[in-house]
């Protein structure tokens, strides 16, 4: 469980992160979407006590995180993968935490195998590391205390496509047995073909919060009618918002039955008659934070 | 690749409590990350065999009645003075320069457990490097004593370990407080040996700093601990105030900047 109430972090007169609410519950994984800059690793390091927040504030696990007393135990943190001492090895990297933790240091090896570091891997040095290797000790390093709740910025930067769907295979079974997981990531797909809820954020304000199912239907459904007038009237009579096309489709916001009825009521031709092309979360998400990412970048 | 966790044990709906990682814990985990990176184990590695050489140096160069067990060790320690700062500093800058704050702050939130455990993990450093230094020295004494006579005496007294023991213990915690101070391994480590050596040389050069250096120059107050007796009130107020400038000073500044920081 997370909860982030209100949380806002000003640097001198930039705001990087304004008035952002979201909770995460037990059981879904949460993709916390946003363009470069959008503020996504400033909210996930004042969740985390990293960062000081300038108002607002954050619980994990029904605590603030600073107040936790072992919060390995209770939260996997991957905020950055590349932030690890290059002189030391693997397994050495993951053997501080469990004695931190007073964790079995058999679960280092347990931890190295999962992700595909045990071997010699596990013997070298953070140094001569792929991206997609730290990454890997990344998430060992984030599951090393059998957290419940995990907290995982941009955890498939760097990792090839067989090991981005096994980690989505990893968060979907992690939430699935009842545990909750932040995600963050600028890649779309990775985020939608795993995420239960989706939080938007742009230029450090929320701009989208909700399910993937609502989310994605907020586009609506696009119909085509041999007589688009007639079909157009009609259905603003019957109460729908209805925006014309330039090809002479309508862009209607409403479930694809509701559409089919009106235009059957009317006995209308239909040519077409389909969810809204958007290019699944893709287009959501660039409408969504175009224009805060421009202002963002101003 | 499989995606199931083979370590799921107990449902995740009952409740769980985890003790606090104790001082001790992390005060062990501390000592450990000083010396489990390349750069750590060999600047142990480089103290240990400058103190077997300045050993080595003495057996030939010192004079037969100057070879004592007292003065070998003594000697080795100026190499420990010089280089396991650097350790200390590392401790904390590495953190920051190798961005591991992430992590170790991640996992203990309170800031100042971990430099109270870094501190703590300072003074067994110098407690331990108090071993090799009697071991080289008397390994140099029996050889010292089987080339002549005259050499290799084994007087030592309990006094002479207790003032070498805080050398070292304020030596390392002078590195630790200005690597909390500067929070980057270049800047402290070089300012670490620019500034107490400038500090010698203005001080003993210009006349009228010549109290300011009897007070709070660390090379002229620690000089009294090598020698086989008791400092005196005067010796031990000389040695605080300096100990004040350069240790607690950096200290409780660095600290208050740790705490304040914000770990990216």
């Amino acid at each position: 469980m997370i909860s982030v109430t209100s949380l806002t972090k000003r640097y001198g007169a930039h705001t990087a992160v304004n008035d952002v609410s979201f909770e995460c519950a037990p059981g879904t994984v949460t993709g916390f979407l946003g363009p470069n800059g959008a503020g996504k690793s400033t909210t996930m390091r004042m969740i985390t006590g990293l960062t000081p927040p300038t108002a607002g504030e954050s619980t994990v696990a029904g605590k603030p995180y600073r107040q936790l007393p072992n919060p390995g135990r209770e939260v996997g943190v991957l905020l950055d993968a590349s932030a690890q001492h290059p002189g030391r090895t693997g397994r050495e990297v993951l053997t501080l935490s469990a004695r931190t933790q007073g964790v079995d240091s058999a679960r280092v090896d347990e931890l190295l195998s999962l992700v595909q570091l045990a071997g010699p891997a596990a013997g070298r040095r953070v140094r001569g590391y792929s991206l997609g290797m730290r990454q890997r000790l990344g998430i060992a390093h984030a599951f090393i205390g059998d957290p419940r709740v995990l907290i995982l910025d941009e955890p498939a930067n760097g990792l090839d496509p067989e090991g981005i769907f096994w980690m989505r295979g990893l968060l979907r079974d992690f939430a699935d047995r009842g545990g909750t997981v932040l995600l963050s990531s600028h890649l779309l797909r990775e985020v939608e073909a795993v995420a239960d809820r989706l939080v938007v954020i742009g230029g450090g304000r929320i701009v989208a919060n909700g399910t993937k199912e609502e989310l994605l239907a907020a586009g609506g459904v696009r119909v085509r009618a041999l007589d688009p007038g007639t079909l157009q009237k009609a259905l603003e009579r019957a109460g729908l918002a209805v925006t014309a096309g330039a090809d002479g489709a309508l862009s209607v916001q409403a479930e694809a039955e509701q559409v089919g009825q009106v235009a059957a009521s009317i006995s209308a031709v239909l040519l077409e008659l389909r969810p809204v092309d958007t290019g699944g979360l893709e287009e959501l998400f660039l409408t969504l934070t175009a224009g805060e990412a421009k202002e963002t970048a101003r | 690749m499989t995606a199931t966790l083979t370590e799921t044990r107990a449902p995740m709906a009952a409740p769980r409590t985890f003790p606090r990682p104790g001082l001790i814990r992390l005060t062990g985990i501390e000592l450990r990350k000083m010396a489990d990176t390349r750069a750590g184990l060999w600047l142990i590695i480089a103290t240990a065999l400058i103190s077997v050489a300045i050993v080595v140096i003495q057996l030939f160069a010192a004079d037969p009645p100057d070879q004592t067990f007292v003065n070998m060790f003594q000697t080795t320690l100026f190499p420990v003075a010089v280089l396991l700062p650097v350790l200390g500093i590392l401790s904390v800058t590495s953190e920051w320069t190798q961005r591991t704050a992430l992590t170790t702050f991640a996992l203990t939130p309170q800031r100042q457990r971990i430099v109270v455990a870094k501190a703590l993990a300072a003074v067994v450093l110098g407690i331990l490097a108090l071993v090799p230094s009697l071991g080289f020295a008397a390994i140099g004494n029996v050889i010292a004593g089987g080339m002549d006579s005259a050499a290799g005496s084994w007087s030592f007294g309990g006094l002479l370990l207790a003032y070498a023991l805080l050398f070292n213990v304020v030596n390392v915690l002078f590195g630790l407080a200005f690597g909390m101070l500067f929070m980057n391994s270049a800047v402290a480590i070089v300012l670490y040996f620019v500034v107490p050596t400038v500090w010698s040389v203005l001080t003993q050069m210009i006349s009228g700093l010549k109290t300011t250096s009897e007070w709070l120059d660390l090379s002229v107050t620690s000089t009294p601990l090598f020698e086989n007796a008791a400092l005196s009130g005067g010796e031990w107020a000389k040695l605080a105030a300096s100990i004040g400038l350069w240790v607690v000073l950096p200290g409780v500044l660095g600290l208050v900047r740790l705490l304040k920081r914000e770990v990216s």
